[in-house]
């Protein structure tokens, strides 16, 4: 699951739009499943995306981002073959990280 | 090890680059804002005062969320050294959904996907300079999804 990362980073009209698709559960701890037993929060905390290596974009989160977590960002700057990182960690201490190329629209 | 030392070791074995953390503090994860139940504790928590409401941010948001459990947001700030964007949910069980901070290469903008309980105002905050700015747009769930 935590390798189950998808990106897109594409040069557009001088700007690189970046589009990030987690596999994640977010689970907020307030769920019952079949059972009717609560199934425990699981969720990503922290986001940080860079540019080569630099920090471009921190982020914390609650429980209320949406399953399977989707985000874009938009980088001034960044040509086309720069590389484009972003690293996920959870409550419970996953985490991934994912590379991907800045290619032309 | 504190998640801030975690994280920080993690990027720098996959990019063998010194990290420049935005915020030595916004790397760490604000656990009573985003626990709260109410938006009020939130915001102040977060350090968030005297916000001013602006036009100056947008959001793009449907007016009628059929299943609140996706309801996609698109943010844009086009206020001048915009530093962080929070997005808060007055009516969800813990209001706080996310912060984030840009760096000066970063676009002011997102497009993310939140769970919303109820009806309720999607409340964004904008942080520039010293001075916090705020939008809110209504978005009518039909169905909840918080669960």
């Amino acid at each position: 699951m935590s390798d189950n990362m998808k990106m897109r980073a594409q040069l557009k009209g001088g700007l690189v739009e970046v589009k990030v698709l987690m596999s994640h559960p977010m689970e907020t701890g307030r769920k019952k499943d079949d059972f009717g037993q609560l199934i425990p929060a699981h969720f990503v905390q922290l986001v940080t995306a860079t540019l080569n290596g630099k920090t471009v974009l921190e982020a914390q989160w609650g429980t209320g981002i949406a399953k399977n977590p989707y985000l874009t960002f938009r980088l001034k700057g960044a040509k086309v073959g720069d590389i484009v990182s972003v690293t996920w960690l959870d409550n419970v201490g996953e985490t991934a990280t994912q590379d991907i190329v800045v290619t032309a629209a | 090890m504190q998640r801030r030392n975690f994280l920080k070791l993690i990027l720098g074995a996959t990019t063998a680059l010194l990290l420049e953390p935005l915020n030595a503090l916004a790397a760490l994860w604000s656990k009573p804002a985003f626990e709260t139940t109410k938006i009020k504790e939130a915001t102040k928590l977060l350090g968030i005062h005297d916000e001013i409401s602006s036009t100056d941010i947008q959001i793009i948001a449907p007016d009628r969320a059929e299943n609140g459990a996706v309801v996609q947001v698109e943010i844009k700030s086009n206020l001048a050294n915009t530093d962080a964007i929070y997005i808060l949910v007055e009516k969800n069980p813990t209001p706080l959904i996310a912060h984030f901070e840009f760096s000066a290469d970063t676009e002011p903008s997102l497009v993310t996907r939140i769970k919303m309980a109820e009806t309720s105002d999607i409340k964004v905050v904008v942080k520039a300079g010293a001075q916090f700015f705020t939008r809110s747009k209504n978005v009518i769930v039909l169905e909840n999804g918080c669960g």
